[in-house]
């Protein structure tokens, strides 16, 4: 792919994140979507391909009234939605569409037309971790932290200071869910989860959706809304099962799709002015900062601790509060593309002066899966 | 009526031999015949060099605890808190267990503790493997 080939032209969210009792899951896909494709004057008609998660592409494309010439079902969990970004950037660029839609839609908390997730007995995971007594992400997803904080000294306290400083960037956001100031003492006072997580080092569990559209950077000038260029995207996977990470102290799939991301953007990190790490738990961003190379192994929470990521810190990241603070509705990398977006465009609410350069990092599974993406706002550099 | 147990296992064709051991008392891995790779879940072949060829032995039992959370939710067929570990056997695969005779503590729960594998039969087909410190 050529860098700054492919742009993001329309990007929405439901009209309402929180608690959604009038929507089903399909409904909040298609709830974003319309948004998004009112946000760049589209019907579905203008449409010609799609790609998501959680629902089929087939559903989708029924549900919406497109006929696509373009697919993706990619379900990875939540980094799904980069990676499609991803797909979709080659397939314009191969001339495999033209449009491209992506949308997400969860009713993650009020759990409308969102079937029951279920182990099967016989699969890797059924048989040699479901028997041991992990129920979800917030007893699996935890289990590697203990080995890092033993290899690199690192404290309970920092980690709970990655959600105090995410609770800082919400605090500026209306839509986001928690919003009210917390302390270390909170998050470390909150009710003991899986030990050493507590409530507050644990995502959200909120409804909602989004949706983006793509198409060529050349088509984007005719669109009213200011183009976000795809820079560069990497993505990988590892294993479904968190017992069999090769390093408990660092993903794998991370470390593979970062530096691809950045590889293909022909940038470095110091060339980086806004970034979003998916937070389903307050490891993550540590995780994230180390493998794809902000800073060095082991260094992670105390950057995050010294306030380097929190607002007037050199590295604004999470900047809408996170899945820790924003909504989580279950895969949570659309809204961590969609706050990329509004920094790219100078719609945050939360904005970062003069930001040119987004990257944003997601995980899927729990370190089962990556994608990264890197936006631009800056003119592509090709002539057309 | 009971209450509902842990979730089990139902063994495939590929990992039979796994939970056969496990029934027979013996904690099998398995090893492959051309690069001499042991690996961890059950694979009829290697993940390292792809051969077929693989053979499946009786492992020593013996691993250190790698690392674990301490689950304060209530689960079918456990009593809030328990940990699930990951632990490393001496072989050098990792695999999710639960830690007995012990307690369920930060404290009592170091990492890197030697641990030795105990059996604990579910039903008259599954047993599973679980670890105690080690003894002597």
């Amino acid at each position: 792919m050529r860098r700054n080939a492919v742009a993001v032209v329309g990007a929405a969210e439901t009209t309402d994140l929180g608690k959604i009792e009038n929507l089903s899951q399909i409904g909040l896909h298609a709830d974003a979507a319309l948004n998004a494709m009112a946000d760049c004057g589209l019907r579905p008609s203008d449409i010609d391909g799609i790609a998501t998660a959680g629902q089929t592409p087939v559903e989708l494309a029924h549900y919406l009234g497109i006929t696509p010439t373009w697919v993706d079902g990619t379900a990875v969990g939540g980094c799904s939605f980069m990676i499609h970004v991803r797909h979709a950037a080659a397939a314009i660029e191969a001339g495999l569409a033209k449009t491209i839609l992506i949308t997400h839609g969860e009713s993650g908390r009020s759990r409308i037309g969102n079937p029951p997730r279920r182990v099967d007995p016989q699969s890797l995971n059924g048989q040699f971790e479901q028997p041991f007594g992990p129920m979800g992400p917030p007893s699996m997803f935890t289990i590697p932290v203990l080995r890092y904080m033993k290899r690199y000294g690192v404290t309970e306290e920092q980690i709970a200071q990655v959600s105090v400083v995410q609770r800082e960037w919400a605090a500026m956001h209306p839509r986001a869910t928690f919003r009210s100031p917390i302390t270390t003492a909170d998050v470390l006072n909150s009710r003991m989860i899986a030990w050493p997580f507590r409530l507050l080092m644990c995502c959200l569990v909120t409804d909602g959706g989004g949706a983006l559209i793509l198409t060529s950077a050349e088509r984007a000038r005719d669109f009213k809304t200011k183009p976000v260029y795809i820079l560069g995207t990497g993505e990988s996977a590892e294993t479904p099962m968190v017992s069999q990470m090769e390093d408990f102290t660092s993903s794998r799939a991370f470390r593979v799709a970062g530096p691809t991301a950045f590889q293909q953007a022909g940038i470095s990190v110091n060339d980086v002015d806004h970034l979003m790490i998916y937070d389903a738990f307050a490891h993550l961003p540590i995780y994230g900062l180390e493998d794809l190379g902000f800073v060095p192994r082991g260094e992670g929470a105390a950057f995050i601790a010294d306030r380097n990521t929190a607002p007037g810190g050199k590295l604004p990241m999470n900047t809408n509060g996170g899945g820790l603070s924003y909504m989580h509705s279950g895969m949570y990398g659309m809204y961590a593309l969609q706050e990329s977006v509004r920094q790219m465009r100078g719609t945050s609410p939360a904005q970062i002066a003069d930001a040119k350069v987004s990257v944003c990092h997601g995980v899927g599974g729990m370190f089962a899966a990556s994608g990264t993406i890197i936006f631009s706002n800056e003119t592509p550099s090709y002539d057309w | 009526m009971a209450e509902p147990g842990r979730a089990l296992p139902v063994p495939t064709p590929e990992t039979q031999h796994f939970w056969d051991g496990t029934q027979a008392g013996e904690l099998r891995l398995q090893r492959c015949d051309s690069c001499g790779k042991t690996y961890f879940p059950p694979r009829p072949f290697c993940t390292a060099c792809a051969s077929r060829s693989v053979s499946v032995f009786k492992a020593s039992g013996k691993a250190i605890l790698w690392s674990y959370v301490i689950h304060h939710r209530p689960v079918p067929g456990f009593t809030p808190p328990y940990a699930i570990a990951v632990v490393q056997l001496a072989e050098g695969p990792r695999m999710m267990t639960n830690i007995v005779d012990c307690p369920q503590t930060p404290e009592a729960l170091q990492l890197d503790m030697e641990l030795e594998v105990v059996f604990e039969a579910q039903n008259d087909k599954i047993t599973l493997p679980l670890f105690r410190p080690a003894k002597g």
